[in-house]
């Protein structure tokens, strides 16, 4: 399954982040007599995010995209498979190994009034960052501070202000001058929009794309808003109960599903126009993680579903054009014009 | 009039909190002319709340009206005072909020009457919640009880507004109503043995149990994934017809608006700053804020040539402070066609398109 990772995308770099087949399980507690159930929260997931790419991951409360981009920082270890970083595996690494790797890999996350200590001025809370990875002349540190603050549409003035003197879309920026601080290679932004108003969404999402190519930033964009990973993300992975259902570039997943699920997920979008009803709509919800559908996990809300899903379990077929997905019926024409 | 009751008859909403009730001032125009014929009408609705850095003014000069059957989608962002409109109309505030509401809210009883909801005591109000008018909320884990089942939720709210009927079979089919599938085996079940999106069916099974001519629906899918809130705003299209009753939805996301309402209102730092159709508004909207609301919704367009074009327009700033801004437009700050003035003179909301299309900008024919 690995090996139809591999993007037949002109020109193709050496990955900076691989997953190979990453799983992984929590054991959930016992509950009296049975066996302790099993949450297979990931299951035998690869992907790769080339220098500078942004890979968007989008899926229902449930799907594992938040453990997956946990599992990639390795803030939470992988049951099984590997995960390398610039070439290394980095699987096992540990100690001062793994520190050294946090200033190349770091993480935005959706409440930006919980990321930030409320008892520490701005600016002590982005030269802390400086100071753990080694930027160790005051003067230095004081200027790149400033420059942070600036990069993010603050003023270097508000470094010393208090946390609470912020706005969201501003603690936002804070949060994201102080991951950028140790000029990292790749950004994982957990649903870093989510908490705010869709007013003040926009502008940090165009500050983070302005960022991301000014960086040459490779970044794992995670949200459950496909609107706002529509924009965002050059390739698309849609996860459903911990498995990959489809990835393809933006353009071909938004245009031309090829999974139903993706199509249902596309379908139940609102959108600010009247129109007709969603031409797909999904039934029940998401089943349990700890007791997934036997064959397809996404049979039991499929439209399309054949008496040979629940036995079959369908393997990520590569269909060409970078555009890949897990499903058994061939037949299916799920595609939307183009707008 | 100070009433500190607590809803002490364990009514599945919000317990009423103190509060005071002045007489309503000579307001701003209400948002219809079929005012023989509506629902409910709110006019010039004020409601502050006292904190320690003084009053604030959540809402302040809101009218709206709404006919029988009729759906209003109220939108707006946080601290756009859109919830606290719908919680003014039953006084549903958090227990220890010192609310204070202003204006009038009238209410048509079925026998033709109307009663100021803003002038009655917390007794008085209590008959009118659940039995004529239900809300439902955005968390339905937390306006559910851990310890009793569905069923008996249910229940208890039949047996105090439909005294005489079944419950047990009632409940059942209010289950069934609400979409929930195997209800006689899921009407033994307790909140937590359930998803969120099949707890906030329960809210609306309860809400329906005294079949209400007013559904408020309080962000009632924001805490729901797309596909389940796909379902839920289809379930609410239907039940409205099924039962025949007004709804009430807030909602801070315009993209919902335009698979439910008849008629939508766009607030703004506590007042209304465009009202009308939902076609006319959607489609040709007058505001500017609206527009940039609509706007400032990411977009990828596709080329044929293969380029993409990324749009992302953000509005500038944040929305100010209740009470923060006391002379001119209140989004005046973060407007891109505003002139010296939009921050000065005040700004009533006028009929823009008869019969019932409002804006409250000193330029929109300009913009037009």
């Amino acid at each position: 399954m690995t090996g139809s990772m591999r993007l037949p995308m002109p020109p193709e770099p050496p990955p900076l982040l691989a997953l190979r087949e990453v799983s992984r399980h929590f054991r959930l507690p016992r509950e009296d007599w049975a066996a302790a159930p099993v949450l297979r929260a990931l299951e035998s997931v690869s992907l790769t995010i080339a220098p500078g790419e942004v890979l968007g991951l989008v899926g229902e409360s449930g799907s594992g995209k938040s453990t997956l981009g946990r599992v990639a920082l390795r803030l939470i270890e992988p049951t099984s498979g590997t995960i390398e970083f610039e070439g290394a595996d980095i699987t096992a690494r540990t100690g001062r190994g793994l520190r050294e790797l946090r200033a190349r890999m770091q993480m935005v996350f959706q409440d930006p009034y919980a990321s930030l200590n409320p008892k520490r001025r701005v600016g002590d809370a982005i030269d802390e960052v400086l100071k753990l990875h080694g930027v160790s002349a005051p003067t230095e540190r004081t200027e790149r501070v400033a420059k942070l603050l600036e990069q993010v549409g603050l003023s270097a003035d508000d470094r010393s202000r208090w946390p609470r003197e912020f706005s969201g879309g501003q603690r936002q920026r804070i949060a994201i001058a102080r991951a950028l601080a140790v000029r990292p290679r790749l950004l994982v932004a957990d649903e870093p929009v989510s908490a705010l108003d869709v007013s003040v969404q926009a502008g940090i999402l165009a500050l983070l794309r302005s960022l991301q190519r000014e960086l040459n930033l490779a970044m794992l964009f995670i949200s459950h808003d496909l609107s706002v990973v529509e924009v965002m993300a050059d390739r698309v992975m849609v996860l459903y109960l911990g498995r990959v259902m489809e990835v393809a570039p933006t353009r071909a997943l938004y245009t031309a599903p090829r999974h139903p699920y993706t199509a249902g997920l596309l379908a139940a979008a609102p959108r600010a126009q009247r129109g007709g009803r969603p031409a797909v709509v999904l039934r029940d919800e998401i089943p349990s993680p700890a007791d997934p559908p036997s064959g397809c996990v996404f049979r039991t809300r499929c439209p399309f579903v054949q008496e040979r899903c629940a036995v079959e379990t369908p393997r990520l077929e590569d269909l060409g054009g970078g555009h890949l997905r897990a499903c058994l019926r061939n037949d299916l024409d799920l595609g939307r014009p183009l707008s | 009039m100070i009433a500190g009751a607590q809803d002490k008859d364990g009514s599945p909403v919000i317990a009423g909190t103190p509060y005071t009730v002045s007489p309503g001032q000579a307001g701003e125009p209400t948002g219809s002319p079929a005012s023989t014929r509506s629902l409910l009408e709110i006019e010039a609705l004020r409601t502050e709340f006292l904190t320690a850095r003084g009053r604030l003014p959540a809402v302040d000069g809101v009218s709206l009206t709404l006919s029988p059957g009729e759906t209003l989608a109220v939108v707006g962002e946080s601290g756009s005072g859109k919830s606290v409109t719908a919680l003014s109309i039953l006084r549903l505030f958090n227990r220890g909020d010192r609310a204070h509401v202003h204006g009038a809210i009238r209410w048509r009883l079925a026998d033709g009457s109307t009663l100021d909801l803003a002038q009655l005591a917390e007794p008085a109000l209590r008959s009118i919640r659940g039995r004529e008018i239900a809300v439902i909320f955005q968390d339905p884990g937390a306006s559910l009880d851990p310890v009793f089942t569905v069923g008996s939720q249910i229940r208890e709210a039949l047996r105090k507004h439909r005294p005489g009927e079944n419950a047990e079979r009632t409940a059942v089919e209010l289950l069934r109503d609400v979409g929930i599938a195997d209800p006689e085996r899921r009407v033994a079940a307790y909140p937590h043995q359930l998803s969120g999106g099949m707890r906030q069916r329960v809210m609306i099974a309860i809400a329906l149990a005294c079949r209400p001519r007013l559904l408020i629906a309080d962000e009632p899918t924001t805490a729901l994934d797309v596909t389940i809130q796909a379902q839920i705003m289809r379930l609410l299209a239907d039940l409205k017809n099924q039962y025949g009753m007004a709804l009430l939805f807030i909602t801070h996301d315009l993209g919902l608006v335009a698979e439910i309402a008849d008629r939508v209102a766009v607030m703004y730092a506590g007042q209304v700053v465009e009202s009308g159709p939902v076609d006319q508004l959607l489609n040709h909207p007058l505001h500017p804020y609206t527009r940039a609301l609509l706007e400032c919704r990411p977009k990828r367009h596709y080329r044929d040539s293969g380029e993409d074009e990324r749009v992302l327009l953000p509005i500038p700033g944040a929305p100010p402070r209740p009470g923060s801004i006391e002379r001119g437009c209140r989004f005046a700050a973060r407007c891109a066609h505003r002139e010296a003035r939009c921050m000065l003179d005040t700004v009533d909301l006028e009929l823009a398109r008869a019969p019932d299309a409002h804006v409250r900008c000193l330029r929109w024919r300009a913009l037009a």
